[in-house]
């Protein structure tokens, strides 16, 4: 008998987590990315938090054994049709493909930090983002960072931020940000490093063992309170405002290198889809499941699930967990 | 009473369960967002006053959540009511508009 497909849209992680599953499990996956690799942000990532394991190899062990699994990059979905029989997927080479569950994976989208004009990125020549220093550390090529002595790390850059239009915490760039200081003064151990941040949220096993770690070892100097605006002199030194609210006292700083760590937004085919499928969103432009505590990976409609960053932000363990739960759910309502 | 040639001198403690906010609530029904801060920082750091002066939102607003605006209030004085600290406050509170109210509530201004 011919094995059942089952179309996964989005190959990030999660997408590909899924999909093998679901071969595991006597499928034929059809995966379907937009990009022209699989392996989404993880591709743009040198090192995960908190042991500092390479991006790299986890996306190696993922997209080694993809055997069993039809996998199409550079596809971008047109339409999709339901009816009692399922879903038509309809993409933009031609083809198009018949599956009873579909699986959404699209994952999210950094917070472009140019949106943020008062830290000047793509202003100020040594205003970098998270994304970028990742870049850096893997290729350790940058223009704009030549031998720092003092750094600073924003934290909450487009999240918690009513003027960026996204109140809620994007959860992973503080721990993101203790990651890079680190490593940023592993690279240049004579720098100062500084974090600002409004509250640190670490919320992960031995995540605060990173913290200590980088204040004891590294001697980050953590300070309580938000950057409100950066100018920049003649030499492109950067200037930094903010209050250590824990002395109470506004301060400006000079610095060489300032890195902004920005939060995670639904991707754009996550808002594609969700008018395509009418897939209901909350006011943050995330997928809403059928219940957000027992079904997080079924959508209100029966044959539909989603799972990893389309419904909010995660790490990437909690992303492949899911990936798996996600898996296991399509199996059970196929055996129905 | 005897002098003994020193005072008693004053507990520094919060005392927060005796707290008159009968203020603060009036303030609250005007400016329904006067709880929302979150004590970032921003309007002090950006303040065109605070430089000068030790003018700071975020602790006049704390200060008068906690009933302790003594010595707090008259920091008010020194606002140009520019509205820097509104166009970078990440909560969103119309602070301009805030300030009116507590100088009204407050009787901070000459009326
Ligand atoms: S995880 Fe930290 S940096 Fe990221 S949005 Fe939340 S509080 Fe801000
Ligand atoms: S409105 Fe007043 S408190 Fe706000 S920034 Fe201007 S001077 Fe400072
Ligand atoms: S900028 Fe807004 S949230 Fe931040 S301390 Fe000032 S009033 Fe509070």
């Amino acid at each position: 008998m011919a094995k059942e497909n089952v179309v996964v849209i989005g190959g990030g992680p999660c997408g590909i987590e899924v999909a093998r599953n679901l071969r595991d499990l006597g499928y034929t996956p059809i995966l379907l990315e937009q990009q022209s690799e699989l392996g989404g942000h993880l591709r743009l990532w040198d090192r995960l938090f908190p042991e500092g394991v390479e991006a790299r190899k986890v996306l190696k062990e993922l997209t080694g054994d993809l055997k069993g699994v039809k996998w199409f990059t550079d596809v971008n979905i047109e339409s999709i049709q339901k009816s009692r029989k399922g879903y038509t997927v309809n993409v933009d080479t031609g083809m198009s493909f018949q599956t009873k569950a579909l699986v959404v994976t699209t994952g999210f989208k950094l917070f472009p930090a140019e949106n943020k004009q008062e830290y000047g990125y793509n202003i100020y020549e040594r205003v970098i983002t998270n994304a970028d220093l990742e870049q850096y550390f893997h290729t350790r090529k940058d223009p704009r960072i030549q031998n720092p002595k003092t750094i600073g790390f924003v934290h909450c850059v487009g999240s918690r931020d009513e003027k960026a239009c996204n109140r809620q915490c994007s959860k992973v760039c503080c721990a993101t940000a203790v990651k890079q200081a680190s490593e940023i003064k592993e690279l240049f151990p004579d720098a100062i490093v500084y974090c600002f941040y409004m509250d640190l949220r670490l919320f992960g096993r031995s995540y605060e063992d990173m913290y200590l770690t980088a204040q004891r070892k590294y001697g980050v100097r953590f300070i309580r309170g938000r950057v409100s605006e950066v100018s920049e002199d003649i030499d492109g030194k950067l200037f930094v405002k903010a209050e250590d609210t824990l002395l109470g006292k506004p301060m400006k700083m000079k610095l060489d290198l300032l890195v902004l760590m920005t939060g995670i937004l639904p991707g754009d085919s996550t808002k594609q889809l969700s008018e395509m499928l009418k897939i209901q969103t909350g006011e943050d432009g995330f997928f809403t499941p059928r219940d957000t505590i027992l079904e997080p990976c079924m959508a209100k409609d029966g044959g539909l699930f989603m799972a990893g960053t389309c419904t909010g932000p995660k790490t990437i363990p909690e992303t492949l967990s899911e990936a798996r739960a996600a898996a296991i759910q399509v199996h059970k309502y196929l055996s129905k | 009473m005897i002098d003994f040639g020193y005072t008693l001198s004053k507990s520094g403690t919060l005392k927060i369960e005796n707290l008159d906010d009968s203020r603060f609530k009036a303030l609250h029904k005007l400016e329904p967002d006067a709880y929302k801060c979150i004590n970032c920082g921003s309007c002090t750091a950006s303040c065109s006053a605070g430089v000068f002066t030790e003018l700071s939102l975020r602790k006049i607003l704390l200060s008068l959540q906690r009933g302790e605006e003594k010595d707090y209030i008259n920091q008010l004085q020194s606002c140009m009511l520019c509205g820097k600290c509104m166009l970078v406050c990440p909560r969103g509170i119309n602070t301009r508009h805030l300030i009116l109210s507590i100088s009204k509530i407050y009787n901070t201004v000459d009326r």
